[in-house]
């Protein structure tokens, strides 16, 4: 009897965990500073959550089918750049207007479900370990950017940034876009991890891809797919940071990687692939975003430090998911 | 294949010298790779300054390596001393640890060293060093924004990448602003990237109510600082003073934008002042060892022309 409620009680934490973890970072925060739970602020914080958090809803489902993706970031980089730069190519032609805008957009997609599918193609068809090949392509796609802009800045016509920009600044009843849009992902991320053979499909190859095989899962294609949805979603989120600032560089997008990876793993999901959670993951990208909102908001501790306290956490949350995981 | 590579490096390097005249001296020029904006120009600036010394000076031979992590360095010095016997060097250090013991063998060797921008850790090495000047880049700063600010003000200062250079413009920056009046309401890394920049700078407005001026102490910061006040519509912020010399803020300066009324030179072009000296210091008489600081000038809507280089990356 005693065991049961115990079981139970460290189950739930599992689930718990990361929400606890949430309010009690909304808690210090409304705390801290008075302007933190204003609307503004709160905002601010999930519309700069937005590119991580779509390309982490991606990552979510590459870790659960057990691959890794490193590359990210740097594709983020790249499409940035490669997306600006088309941009003003058929500016002239076609002029400041809808449908440059859309050729951006198409730009990003495409290119980003194209480095997806390689990446995808690389590691299920030739058998090439993620971490290898994504490792490689992340340098790859980091220097293409720094070729394309020549070791400088590409930045988008000017003109035509004002007219882009409402995609990152404006929105619906007071809701920006980038928050729309990374809703929007979750939502979908969530059906299909939850509720369609796509996302069982996933789990059972990340808890065991020869069991996933003789019960005729196509491991393959469901990886590379997997890869594709994230590539895919790569370009999503380039297609929202292009308008805030109208540029890329060699440091846009630095580090992305590391924090959707961080962020999938404190919502829950398993690192080792099997299980996965999509609304954990959005908890993760909101307690990363908030930490060093709130860091920012006090003088609390010195800025040289939050490094640490940003790892601290992600260490203590997945601590708190481990104890509850060493009885199953 | 390795060996056939490196036989016809052998081989290149052989036959080179056969071709050239006698009193044919070579250069050779390290410098970090194009990693960001301020970077990318001084690549370019080394580039041009290669370009043109070459056709200038028919005696003179050029090499230029660029690497993307120090010990790619030392292994592009050690190249250049084994394969090309250069007669000096122009280099700017990655980090200045692991560049010093390469650079002393290259002066060793008898070479003329001419250090750039970052300090080896020996002293005494180089012939010359040609450097930008951090204090006084926070020091015009400062000063700039003391007269801009006659009454006083508050302010927030962004600042870069946690770093001896960053900290010595800071230091620069609060001495000159000592009682002026001026208030730092607060102080956040931005590392010298835009992004970065742009989420500090909308924490910053959501904190405090009232700024009147900011001081984003470097020109890509200062392009996400304007994003963040454009986005947050705030209109009590008189101006943003960026700094390093940028081409599209010095353009804003010169069309007389209000947002941006001056702008500090940190220039990447003092690559070409380094390459240049040195030339001169092989082909003539004139004595050019010592040391050879470029001070940072503050650009306005009317000197802003000379600092403009439309071609330049950076």
């Amino acid at each position: 009897m005693n065991a049961i409620i115990r079981t139970d009680r460290r189950l739930s934490m599992t689930v718990v965990g990361p929400v606890l973890g949430l309010i009690a970072l909304l808690v210090a925060g409304a705390l801290l500073n008075p302007n933190f739970l204003g609307w503004d602020n709160l905002t601010n914080v999930l519309a700069r959550s937005a590119f991580i958090g779509i390309i982490a809803v991606g990552m979510t489902f590459v870790i659960t089918a057990g691959g890794l993706d490193l590359s990210v970031g740097s594709m983020a980089a790249f499409i940035a750049g490669l997306m600006i730069l088309m941009m003003n190519k058929a500016l002239p032609g076609l002029g400041v207007g809808i449908p440059v805008v859309l050729l951006g957009m198409a730009t990003a997609l495409i290119a980003g479900l194209g480095a997806g599918l390689l990446n995808g193609l690389l590691i299920t068809r030739l058998g090439i370990e993620p971490f290898i090949v994504t490792l490689g392509s992340m340098g790859i796609y980091r220097s293409l950017v720094t070729w394309l802009a020549d070791g400088g800045t590409l930045s988008l016509d000017f003109t035509l940034r004002s007219f882009y920009q409402p995609v990152y600044y404006g929105g619906v009843f007071g809701i920006s876009w980038p928050i729309i849009v990374f809703a929007l992902v979750v939502i979908i991320g969530e059906i299909v991890m939850r509720s369609t053979a796509f996302g069982r499909h996933c789990a059972a190859i990340g808890s065991n891809d020869q069991v996933a095989r003789y019960s005729s899962v196509r491991v393959g294609h469901v990886r590379l797919m997997t890869y594709a949805a994230l590539g895919m979603l790569v370009g999503v989120a380039t297609i929202m940071y292009v308008p805030r600032l109208g540029s890329a560089s060699s440091a846009t997008g630095v580090l992305w990687e590391l924090e959707a990876i961080a962020a999938v793993i404190i919502g829950g999901t398993v690192l080792k692939g099997g299980f996965g959670r999509v609304w954990g993951t959005v908890i993760g990208v909101l307690i990363l975003s908030l930490i060093g909102n709130i860091l920012n908001l006090t003088d609390f501790v010195s800025p040289y430090l939050n490094g640490a306290i940003q790892g601290a956490i992600i260490v203590l949350a997945v601590v708190l998911q481990r104890e509850s995981k060493a009885d199953g | 294949m390795k060996h056939f590579v490196s036989g016809l490096a052998v081989a290149v390097a052989l036959s080179a010298p056969a071709f050239a005249q006698d009193d044919t001296k070579v250069i050779g020029v390290s410098i970090p790779a194009a990693t960001h904006g301020w970077a990318g120009g001084m690549n370019y600036f080394a580039q041009e300054a290669v370009d043109r010394l070459d056709a200038a000076y028919p005696q003179l031979d050029f090499v230029l390596a660029t690497a993307s992590d120090p010990s790619k360095q030392v292994n592009d010095i050690e190249d250049m001393v084994a394969t090309r016997n250069i007669d000096a060097l122009v280099v700017l250090p990655f980090e200045s640890e692991p560049l010093t013991g390469p650079v002393q063998n290259v002066k060793q060797s008898g070479a003329w060293v001419t250090v750039v921008d970052r300090g080896l850790s020996v002293e005494g090495i180089e012939d010359l060093y040609v450097a930008g000047d951090n204090p006084g880049f926070g020091r015009v700063s400062g000063e700039y924004m003391a007269q801009a600010l006659p009454d006083g003000g508050k302010i927030v200062v962004l600042r870069g990448i946690p770093t001896t250079i960053d900290n010595e413009r800071v230091e620069g920056f609060q001495q000159a602003i000592e009682g002026s009046g001026i208030e730092i309401l607060g102080m956040e890394h931005g590392n010298w990237n835009r992004d970065d920049a742009f989420t500090v700078m909308q924490d910053f407005l959501s904190k405090y109510p009232e700024i009147d001026a900011v001081w984003a102490s470097d020109d890509d910061m200062a392009v996400g600082v304007l994003g963040a006040i454009d986005a947050a519509g705030r209109e009590d912020i008189n101006f943003v003073l960026g700094g390093a010399g940028m081409k599209e803020m010095i353009k804003r300066v010169k069309d007389n934008d209000a947002m941006i009324p001056a702008d500090v030179t940190y220039p990447p072009s003092m690559i070409a002042t380094a390459i240049e000296v040195t030339a001169v210091g092989l082909v003539s008489n004139a004595p050019v060892s010592g040391d050879f600081i470029i001070g940072s000038v503050l650009v306005t809507p009317e000197n802003a022309d000379d600092f403009y280089f439309p071609d330049s990356p950076f």
